[in-house]
């Protein structure tokens, strides 16, 4: 058995034909955003002078970051196959919490970020612990608190309307960037320790006397993203500003960094704890994972609480963006922006399947969409067509996918 | 007959009126397959949950290897080694054989899963079994077929040195070659020294594996008989009348 195995999968044409049977199996993943993401880069590259140049690249991340780490935090609430409609309010929320400390009451950022990312989960709990405990639907109770979270960020912004930032470690994340130098450093570590961890995942599993994933084709996608960052990287270093004399500007922004630091930590959570575990559990079949003793209604109020704890940080990078926070921070498209690019990326909305790197691919194919038609010159209304077009193949695609796997 | 392992005596159970167990008696001995049946609505299902802890039961004690127990929860029920296979199941379509094995009791080194150890320890316990129908371990349950899910959810329930193993009818969805290959399981179950408890409505399995066989109707135990000492017509009769001629019900026994 064990040897009829090896064979299964020893050659590079039998995990292709593993990876195929998947897709048919309807486990498509984020194939499609990827695919979505190359052929949209290349339209929008031949229809405009402007869009593949490195100042727009630098653009496209800084303006996309928010609703990525929205998306983020979205995930965790998606696999439990629930909903936050109110994550870009708590953005909003917890945004004019930090600026007010900051501005307002003279506390040093590091503590007003904590307290923004504290009142997030708090308010995370309570929304979870309506949808646990009450069994009110999730998407009445975030609904709601969309409403509430809009009418408390009006109250905070108070008369005047804004409140601004002048911060400079707050402002820094959207607006300023890691010298070339520090940007190579910083690309180099990251390729260390990806290098290192996966190294570490096949000598363990070799140990162990299991099947190993092929070194070859871990050695292709570990070359393959790593040169795609390294390129990223380098455009990224090139001089974007039009007149270097007076500022210059290059390097990685500051907010990929952050963005990479969630992204790892959320993946950790995720695929290697046994919390992680039992999310896509309570996500794929609640009954058995309550029947398998692990308490669901804790593991859907964790879920929430670390959703809005990132929106807590999303809305950090929006204040910081907009050097102020205003009463439609983190309103208009931006939760739906948010919940459309963890859709797009390959998380379902029915529950049990996705992964942080997808709210990173899908909120890219969404900023590149709303990027891309501004720079041709489309009006708002034909973006916010265009985005909820792609949100609702997205969403067949996973719902034709799921009936293929169940059929 | 040795001490049972689990022994059920006077339970009780009622959901607001409906009075589901009355005064159930009921034996489970180490090495055998003792065969749970009735109609529908005669409280099997009832009865099992009590014994996994997921119902506790308005009165009625249980002795475990002839020791008084409490049962207030699954825990409860996992520590003394009693596992349940529900009928439906009970596994995430979207996790692989080895998680759904390991599910709510993850091997961890620190706090981060053990996933070597786990998929070493899955691949022993299904070998044990003698199961060679699953293709690789690491594929989701949701590509598995009908009797292959039933064989994880038993291994999974084999994987924790359990010592008694409850089975809600684990043929009900399946076809003729794998009903064969799940009920061979159930008897090495048994073999192998555990105490199996299995729910069926269907007889022919039932004299198929079954050493002993009890028989609930309308919430009362009918009688609890030695496999060798009735015909399926008798059992037929136990299930639908609650007493059978020649059958020594357990009522008549007090």
């Amino acid at each position: 058995m064990s040897s009829s195995e090896m064979v299964e999968t020893a050659t590079l044409k039998g995990a292709m034909h593993d990876y195929w049977s998947r897709i048919k199996a309807g486990d498509i993943g984020s194939l499609p955003a990827v695919l979505g993401l190359i052929a949209l880069c290349i339209v929008f590259g031949s229809m405009s002078s402007v869009f593949l140049t490195p100042g727009n690249f630098a653009n496209l991340l800084t303006q996309a970051a928010a609703v990525i780490v929205i998306a983020m935090g979205l995930v965790f609430v998606l696999l439990l196959g629930e909903i936050d409609l109110s994550a870009g309010y708590t953005a909003g929320v917890t945004g004019a919490v930090l600026v007010i400390l900051i501005t307002n009451h003279h506390v040093p950022w590091y503590l007003a970020l904590i307290a923004a990312i504290f009142v997030g989960v708090i308010l995370g709990f309570g929304l979870g612990s309506l949808v646990a405990r009450l069994g009110i639907p999730s998407f009445v109770v975030t609904l709601a608190a969309f409403l509430a979270f809009q009418g408390i960020l009006l109250l905070l912004a108070g008369e005047g309307g804004t409140i601004r930032v002048e911060d400079k470690t707050i402002l820094a994340v959207e607006n300023s960037n890691l010298t070339p130098t520090l940007s190579w450093v910083f690309f180099i570590g990251v390729s260390i320790i990806y290098v290192l961890v996966g190294l570490n995942r096949i000598n363990s599993r070799r140990k162990a006397g299991l099947k190993s994933e092929l070194i070859n084709l871990w050695v292709l996608k570990t070359v393959g993203l790593l040169g795609i960052l390294g390129l990223a990287v380098f455009a990224l270093n090139v001089e974007r500003s039009n007149n270097p004399d007076l500022v210059s500007l290059k390097g990685i922004p500051y907010v990929v960094p952050v963005i990479l630091l969630i992204l790892v930590i959320g993946t950790f959570v995720l695929s290697r704890t046994a919390f992680g575990r039992h999310i896509y559990a309570v996500g794929g079949n609640a009954e058995a994972a309550r029947r398998a003793g692990i308490n669901v209604k804790q593991i859907r109020i964790m879920a929430f609480m670390i959703c809005s704890g990132l929106s807590a940080i999303a809305g950090m990078i929006f204040a910081s963006r907009q050097n102020s926070v205003s009463p439609t921070t983190g309103g208009s498209s931006t939760l739906l922006y948010a919940v459309g690019a963890a859709v797009i990326g390959g998380t379902s909305l029915f529950g049990g399947k996705g992964k942080m790197s997808d709210a990173i691919l899908g909120g890219l194919v969404v900023a590149v969409i709303d990027n891309g038609m501004g720079l041709l010159g489309y009006a708002a209304g034909i973006k916010f067509i265009v985005t909820g077009l792609v949100l609702l193949i997205s969403a067949g695609v996973d719902a034709v996918s799921r009936k293929g796997a169940n059929v | 007959m040795s001490t049972p392992i689990l022994s059920l005596r006077g339970v009780n159970k009622s959901f607001g009126p409906v009075h589901v167990l009355r005064d159930v008696d009921f034996d489970v001995h180490a090495g055998k397959v003792t065969a749970l049946v009735g109609d529908n609505g005669a409280g099997k299902s009832t009865l099992i949950k009590c014994i996994a802890g997921i119902y506790t039961p308005d009165h009625g004690d249980f002795l475990f290897e002839g020791k008084k127990v409490e049962i207030n929860g699954p825990r409860d029920a996992t520590t003394l080694g009693i596992e349940i296979v529900y009928q439906d199941l009970a596994l995430c379509d979207n996790l692989d054989i080895v998680h759904n094995m390991f599910l709510g009791r993850e091997k961890k080194r620190g706090s981060i899963l053990d996933e070597s150890a786990m998929e070493s320890l899955a691949r022993k316990t299904l070998d044990g079994l003698s199961v060679r129908t699953v293709k690789s371990i690491r594929q989701t349950v949701a590509s598995l077929s009908g009797g292959q899910r039933q064989t994880v959810a038993i291994a999974r329930a084999v994987l924790w040195n359990s010592k008694i193993v409850i089975l809600d009818e684990p043929t009900a969805a399946l076809g003729v070659a794998q009903t064969e290959q799940v009920l061979n399981l159930v008897r090495r179950l048994a073999d192998n020294g555990l105490a199996v408890v299995l729910i069926s409505h269907n007889l022919n399995d039932v004299f198929e594996v079954a050493d002993n066989i009890a028989a609930l109707y309308l919430g009362q135990m009918a009688a609890q008989v030695d496999k060798n000492e009735v015909i399926p017509r008798q059992v037929i009769e136990l299930i639908t009348t609650g007493k059978s001629a020649g059958v020594e019900s357990v009522g008549a026994k007090k």
